[in-house]
């Protein structure tokens, strides 16, 4: 992992969908007026004609897409994740998965990392509503590396497909070259044997440096990724769940149907351990710098070295 | 086609829809029978269609914006040879091709799935659009509810297809007057209805939504508009054809009882004998 260098995972959106869209003529791109802010831009750039701005109009947006991809077109739906997950919630489900079509949803400005925009654009609820449309794939990438592999294995995927990325800058940590994404394998980042940490979106960078000072405690963490929500890879959380007996969830969004519930889900039937969901704790956002709100939230290295501790050591 | 043979082909398609609703003990007459006669045009003479192969990549697409009419598209497209009319019998009837509202995956000739109001039309546009990005002739149509152009989501779309000039949409508005709740005047009037379509630059063509030769010139009109999409309005007769549910509201969403279906099957076979005669 290298602190030096820092991407937006919008900015990994944009420039995958240029890569994509030059060896496939299918690759169409929606926007609702954001294409600046969601990344698009570049595709608009590199192919005019195969970028559709919609105006401001998500509903119908998700229904445009859906309409073309039944003629064999793959669109990329892009929007804030508010937006395209709140505001359009009910045509995303009867339109697109309903009839299960292959339209591929890029949510962008997720979580609290919006920033100084607050509360109404600070979505952190939208893995939660995709997570219950039957059929829906669900993502949420930690850098640059993983947010370009999951838009080409959406791409590649038939099906509807929901990723979710962020405003701003996070720090690259796949950049090795044993690094392989596949839609529903979570990755094994650290072993330990205390607790285990299974982390999603900008939270893993920060899980992996809070495992550097639980260490310093004495706290032997086991860090995984878990970049698909749904399908969740159960395998793995149940296999590092059995071993370490402890399981602490760190997501970006509401500890109400996100990652912490997913992974609840699976653990409530199995018994094997015990769990506490770090994430925003059932209450709307604010105005702040991202790092400012990451660290209200606990979601920072600080906050989550300090509950894992005390879930540990209490 | 001619006019008496439309006329009675429709008049299979009513009784289709009354059997299936009957059968079904539940569903929405009322908007059926309204739209029967321009559901019945379009799949017998319009549109470009072919029942031996549902998915054919130049068909022409209908979207069913109104998906609560689903009875009215079964029997359609029975009646057009994609499934057997008797098939109509298991509407909504659990593990049935047939469910209450259209589902694309499970309906032969079903182009979109639809049946949560103000959608569909969406839909019909991404398909026009995408007709348009790849030089492509189909034409794509979608029939709406004139109470369910009271969803914001129709407007949004109606935006996009005039900004778009998609030429290849034609949407209908069937204009039978009555939603759920009353009048649709006085429920939350959408009137006028013309103006709006022309305010969004739409070619828009008011019809008697039951008079086959108007219908035949508003599509042949549509067919020859260039640069802009257009909007039909049908005037049209909730529950049509059955004596008893015309122009009532409450056969908007219900079933027939027994003694009723008889009386309208009734009805059905006195319009078709005059037909015929």
């Amino acid at each position: 992992m290298s602190d030096n260098v820092k991407i937006a995972t919008r900015e990994s959106y944009g420039n995958a969908l240029v890569e994509i869209g030059q060896t496939n003529d299918k690759i169409y791109v929606l926007d609702a007026d954001l294409a600046g802010a969601t990344k698009t831009g570049t595709f608009k750039k590199a192919f005019p004609e195969r970028h559709i701005d919609c105006g401001i109009a998500e509903c119908n947006m998700m229904g445009i897409a859906a309409g073309m991809a039944t003629t064999g077109l793959i669109p990329f739906c892009s929007s804030f994740a508010m937006f395209a997950s709140g505001r359009a919630f009910e045509q995303v489900r009867n339109s697109i998965g309903y009839p299960h079509l292959n339209v591929k949803i890029g949510a962008t400005h997720a979580g609290v990392t919006v920033g100084e925009d607050g509360a109404s654009h600070q979505c952190n609820e939208d893995l939660a509503l995709m997570r219950t449309i039957p059929g829906m794939v669900v993502i949420c990438p930690s850098d640059d590396i993983e947010a370009k592999a999951c838009v080409k294995a959406a791409a590649e995927y038939v099906g509807p497909v929901y990723m979710r990325f962020g405003r701003s800058a996070v720090p690259v940590i796949n950049d090795n070259p044993g690094y392989k994404f596949e839609i529903g394998k979570g990755i094994l980042l650290k072993e330990g044997s205390d607790v285990t940490i299974i982390a999603t979106g900008v939270c893993v960078s920060e899980a992996l440096k809070a495992a550097e000072t639980l260490a310093a405690d004495g706290i032997n963490a086991e860090v995984i990724n878990i970049h698909t929500i749904k399908p969740l890879d159960q395998d793995l959380v149940l296999a590092s769940a059995k071993k370490t007996g402890k399981v602490v969830t760190v997501e970006e969004h509401s500890v109400i149907g996100g990652l912490g519930s997913a992974v609840a889900d699976v653990l409530a039937q199995t018994g094997v351990a015990t769990l506490k969901k770090i994430g925003v704790q059932d209450v709307f956002g604010e105005s702040g710098t991202a790092a400012q709100l990451l660290h209200k939230f606990g979601l920072d290295a600080e906050g989550i070295g300090k509950e894992v501790k005390e879930f540990v050591q209490g | 086609m001619n006019v008496s043979e439309l006329k009675q082909k429709a008049n299979d398609v009513r009784i289709g829809i009354v059997t299936a609703v009957h059968s079904a003990k539940a569903g929405h007459p009322g908007g059926s029978l309204s739209a029967a006669d321009i559901m019945t045009y379009l799949y017998f003479e319009e549109m470009n269609i072919d029942p031996s192969n549902p998915r054919k990549e130049d068909r022409d697409r209908f979207v069913l914006s109104k998906g609560h009419v689903a009875p009215a598209l079964y029997s359609t497209l029975a009646n057009r040879g994609f499934f057997p009319v008797e098939e109509l019998k298991t509407l909504r009837k659990l593990g049935s091709r047939l469910q209450g509202h259209p589902c694309m995956q499970e309906t032969p000739g079903v182009d979109m799935s639809s049946g949560s109001l103000g959608q569909g039309l969406s839909a019909a546009c991404g398909m026009a659009l995408s007709a348009k990005l790849q030089n492509r002739d189909y034409r794509v149509y979608a029939l709406l509810g004139d109470g369910e152009i009271q969803e914001g989501q129709i407007w949004e779309a109606a935006m996009f297809a005039g900004h778009r000039k998609l030429d290849n949409l034609c949407v209908i508005v069937d204009n039978n007057g009555l939603q759920i709740d009353g009048k649709i005047e006085d429920v939350c009037s959408p009137y006028p209805i013309t103006d709006k379509f022309r305010a969004f630059n739409f070619n828009v063509i008011e019809i008697d939504g039951h008079d086959f030769t108007q219908i035949a010139d508003a599509f042949a009109k549509a067919r020859q508009t260039k640069g802009a999409p257009t909007a039909i309005i049908a005037h049209t007769v909730k529950g049509k054809g059955v004596s008893f549910m015309e122009n009532q509201v409450s056969w908007h969403g219900k079933a027939p009882n027994d003694e009723e279906f008889a009386v309208a099957i009734e009805d059905l076979e006195r319009i078709g004998k005059e037909y015929v005669g």
